[in-house]
């Protein structure tokens, strides 16, 4: 990495950081403090099976600390154990902070609640606990939100937002994704093996982007907020975030339904990204995979989405 | 799964106050170090458990080098590995030392 030339601190890359780094940093210095840590040994039941070895974390990080002075839950999920992949005591690590979240907010206080997404979906070999684990994922976040919390998902990390994970983040109360980040639900390696190589070619970098990359997510209005790659501006995003997300009532998800219905309208027939880029007002849609992070942040403000206040 | 155990005495305690740190990642050709400030002494003990059987003379000969080069008495360091050489295993172990002697958290 260059030095900066500049005098200012250079904040460190969100898709190069460890799980743990990305929580600790984006939480004011001092605040973060893990439950369940390394030191716990909680473990997975079902690697030892298959002869894999397991992580003291089971590759997610939960904790709580501030931000910007505000209590806030956070979890971390580290993309290059399996994957970032989801089975049972990883899903149950984030079931349990989610809960602690809507109990808190359920007494009166508000807890927001960081995931920070970097995982493949369900850990294959650990089967349906994996599965129930998205599902009860899901249930919690749903609760938290009711009882009043907001729940942020920050995507960047090398696995993307895949599988049950990208289901996860369709619940949520808003996103922030960065180029790095892809969120989708079968991933392109699923979409070729099960249609064909003409359907999807996975191999196609361009392609895997312009149909699931942070750019796409956030033109198409599945992201609420497109961000540089770096530690510092998730955790300007999340603060961000936090302040406007919507609160989970009948009037949120009648307008969610509404901006789906017309978003359906406008990119349904679309047969590429370049497409639906082009249709929601990008005058030259071939620019905007080689354009920098501030550059695109600009078009996209200018384009606008998510204006019906609604994931 | 082989799971091995070594117990040295180092020549001294190691520095810092820190009860525990953690370095690495469970990955191909990576590995996981978990440090503890737990034993009394300069007891030290690695405890390691790794998929790759049949290494255990490697891991003694980088353990006994680490112990006598890190000097991390009082230490408990547990691995779990994803397969790493053993330059990759000696420089975790470093790292781990490192982090645990640091001041404040």
């Amino acid at each position: 990495m260059n030095p900066p030339t500049d005098g200012r601190r250079q904040s460190p890359s969100w898709y190069e950081s460890a799980a743990r780094d990305r929580a600790r940093l984006l939480l004011d210095a001092g605040t973060f403090a893990e439950f369940l840590g390394p030191e716990a040994r909680e473990m997975s039941p079902h690697l030892g099976i298959f002869d894999l070895p397991r992580q003291f974390d089971d590759g997610i990080v939960v904790g709580r600390g501030k931000l910007a002075g505000t209590p806030v839950f956070v979890a971390a999920q580290e993309g290059r154990f399996m994957g970032g992949a989801f089975g049972e005591v990883h899903g149950a690590k984030l079931v349990g902070l989610l809960r602690a979240a809507r109990d808190a907010s359920r007494d009166g206080g508000t807890m927001p609640v960081l995931i920070l997404f970097d995982t493949g979906g369900v850990r294959l070999q650990e089967a349906n606990v994996g599965e129930l684990a998205i599902g009860e994922v899901m249930r919690a976040v749903i609760e938290a939100r009711r009882a009043g919390a907001k729940v942020i998902g920050l995507v960047g990390g090398r696995a993307g937002c895949y599988g049950g994970g990208g289901l996860i983040a369709g619940t949520c109360s808003a996103l922030a994704v960065s180029e790095h980040g892809r969120i989708a639900v079968s991933g392109p390696e699923v979409i070729e093996t099960n249609r064909g190589v003409e359907e999807f070619d996975s191999k196609d970098r361009s392609l895997v982007w312009r149909t699931m990359g942070g750019k796409h997510r956030r033109l198409l209005g599945g992201a609420e907020l497109f961000v540089d790659d770096t530690i510092d501006a998730f955790r300007a995003a999340a603060i961000a975030l936090i302040e406007r997300a919507p609160a989970f009532d009948l009037a949120m998800l009648k307008a969610e339904q509404a901006r789906l219905a017309e978003r359906l309208k406008r990119f349904g027939s679309c047969a590429d990204g370049l497409d639906v880029w082009k249709q929601a007002g990008v005058d030259d849609p071939a620019k905007v995979p080689g354009m920098p992070a501030d550059e695109f942040i600009a078009l996209a403000q200018h384009i606008g989405e998510g204006r019906h206040d609604a994931r | 799964m082989e799971t091995l155990s070594y117990r040295h005495t180092a020549a001294r305690r190691a520095a810092g106050a820190r009860p525990m740190a953690i370095v690495g990642v469970v990955a191909s050709g990576n590995l996981e170090v978990l440090v503890e400030r737990v034993l009394p002494g300069s007891d030290c003990q690695v405890e390691i458990s790794t998929p790759v059987t049949g290494f255990a003379k490697v891991w003694e000969a980088v353990i006994t080098d680490f112990v006598e080069r890190r000097s991390p008495g009082g230490l408990r360091l547990s691995i779990n590995d994803g397969g790493a050489r053993a330059d990759t295993v000696s420089l975790r172990l470093a790292q781990a030392v490192r982090l645990i002697e640091e001041d404040g958290r």
